[in-house]
């Protein structure tokens, strides 16, 4: 055991992380979007827009995560048409082309989260909703997405943690994540198992943190 | 299409022989990871604390690493811990373990540890009313388990077992960068040559799509035969 490394490898993993950071929360925030949106989609009745939003989640749930960060990174670039529009300012920067990836792959599950949250709502709220007049804009605001989300909060905890652990694929496009600087720290000193245990505990520290903060929130929203 | 040709000038046959490769590997992890689970989930259902703190920390540290963590951690760390075990016992040159067995040894333990959930979950559901009766009958402990225990527990974790097939099938693709040769690999090398990423890395995903969509159907398969007389 080299304790030293482990002492002097610390503040450099500790920087790292906040990439991961950026990355995950600017990731979770466009997934939600994509997740509601699609969720919305799916449960529309005309089949067109349902199979596509089915497919959507289909094709992204039913790949791996670094073939859709490859496809954007390096399959995208190659498309002539786009280098000269605006877009290029976004798809060359890797930073940018993790974060798409990565929002378009945690919007396909949680949309699926969030699809099966809505579908488990009881008619009889809605209908209540309906016989005391309330009108359906105000029903899906009001009524059905507050509760799909409490519904919906320890499967999307599960997906948190899950997108977490995806992020560390940036580090395979270049950008010095907490994965990117601990494969760069263990290939400079050849001390794997030393490294191992201060990133992996950086890990699961947020892991710990995001699981409680999810049970926090369950306990609160209980009724 | 010429570029997926069979022969010198296409890559038709090096996919296909990568997707082997990703087959092979996965359903190697996915062995390894029962037999992770075979030896975790008694510690976790156990009723020492001792056993199940062992059980509890596996699963929770797998599953709160990044996969490509662990992957790094085997493939930088794998000859080195093989060749201290052989210098024990008295060898002293280097040993280079193969890319095929620490990627599906590193796959087969992450994937252990959701199988271990799994499992636990399904022991867990089996009646209670089960383990007192064959207890009562006074059937012996391997009978116990395999004839009583096993079937029930099988018929509540497929549903389950097919999303970690599902995970472990899309985690070997992190094996490429230790080089092994599969899909993913082999559509790098190809579109480093070919300088047409676009295509090829389009095409690992409609293969990784093909795999999942068939694994799905042969697991449904599976379903329905453990659940006949329910």
């Amino acid at each position: 055991m080299d304790f030293e490394l482990m002492i002097n490898s610390f503040p450099k993993l500790l920087n790292a992380t906040l990439i991961t950071l950026k990355l995950l929360s600017a990731s979770l925030i466009f997934g939600l979007f994509i997740g509601l949106l699609f969720a919305i989609l799916r449960i529309n009745k005309n089949p067109i827009i349902n199979k596509f939003a089915y497919g959507y989640s289909y094709v992204f749930r039913g790949t791996p995560l670094l073939v859709q960060i490859f496809i954007i990174y390096f399959g995208l670039g190659q498309i002539e048409y786009l280098r000269s529009t605006i877009l290029w300012v976004v798809l060359k920067e890797p930073y940018w082309c993790a974060i798409i990836a990565f929002s378009l792959n945690t919007g396909a599950y949680t949309s699926e989260i969030l699809r099966s949250a809505f579908q488990t709502i009881k008619p009889g709220i809605i209908e209540a909703g309906q016989s005391l007049g309330i009108s359906s804009k105000i029903i899906f605001y009001k009524i059905q997405i507050p509760i799909a989300i409490r519904q919906s909060l320890p499967a999307y905890g599960n997906e948190i943690i899950l997108m977490m652990k995806g992020t560390s694929l940036a580090s395979t496009v270049t950008l010095m994540d907490l994965t990117g600087v601990a494969k760069y720290i263990i290939s400079t000193t050849f001390k794997p198992i030393e490294v191992f245990i201060v990133a992996g505990g950086i890990y699961l520290f947020m892991t710990f943190i995001i699981h409680n903060v999810i049970k926090f929130l369950e306990k609160k929203y209980t009724y | 299409m010429e570029l997926l040709s069979f022969g010198k000038t296409g890559w038709g046959d090096e996919l296909l022989i990568a997707t082997m490769m990703t087959i092979a590997v996965s359903i190697t992890a996915m062995l390894v990871g029962f037999l992770f689970a075979l030896i975790f989930t008694p510690l976790k259902l156990s009723k020492s604390k001792f056993l199940n703190l062992i059980g509890n920390s596996y699963t929770t540290v797998i599953r709160g690493v990044p996969e490509l963590l662990v992957i790094y951690l085997f493939f930088f760390g794998g000859s080195g811990a093989v060749m201290y075990v052989a210098s024990i016992f008295g060898y002293n040159e280097y040993i280079e373990i193969n890319a095929f067995i620490t990627g599906s040894f590193a796959i087969g333990i992450i994937s252990g540890a959701y199988s271990t959930e799994v499992f636990r979950g399904a022991i867990q559901s089996i009646d209670k009313g089960q383990f007192e009766a064959s207890k009562v009958l006074g059937l012996k402990k391997p009978v116990h388990f395999f004839k009583v225990i096993m079937p029930q527990m099988l018929r509540l974790a497929i549903p389950n077992l097919s999303n970690v097939w599902q995970i472990t099938l899309k985690d070997t693709s992190l094996i490429s960068v230790t080089g092994l040769v599969e899909i993913m690999r082999q559509s790098y090398i190809a579109a480093g040559s070919t300088r047409d990423p676009l295509f090829f890395y389009s095409f690992a995903a409609v293969l990784y799509l093909l795999l999942t969509y068939f694994s799905m159907k042969l697991i449904n398969n599976l379903e329905v035969r453990y659940n006949r007389g329910y």
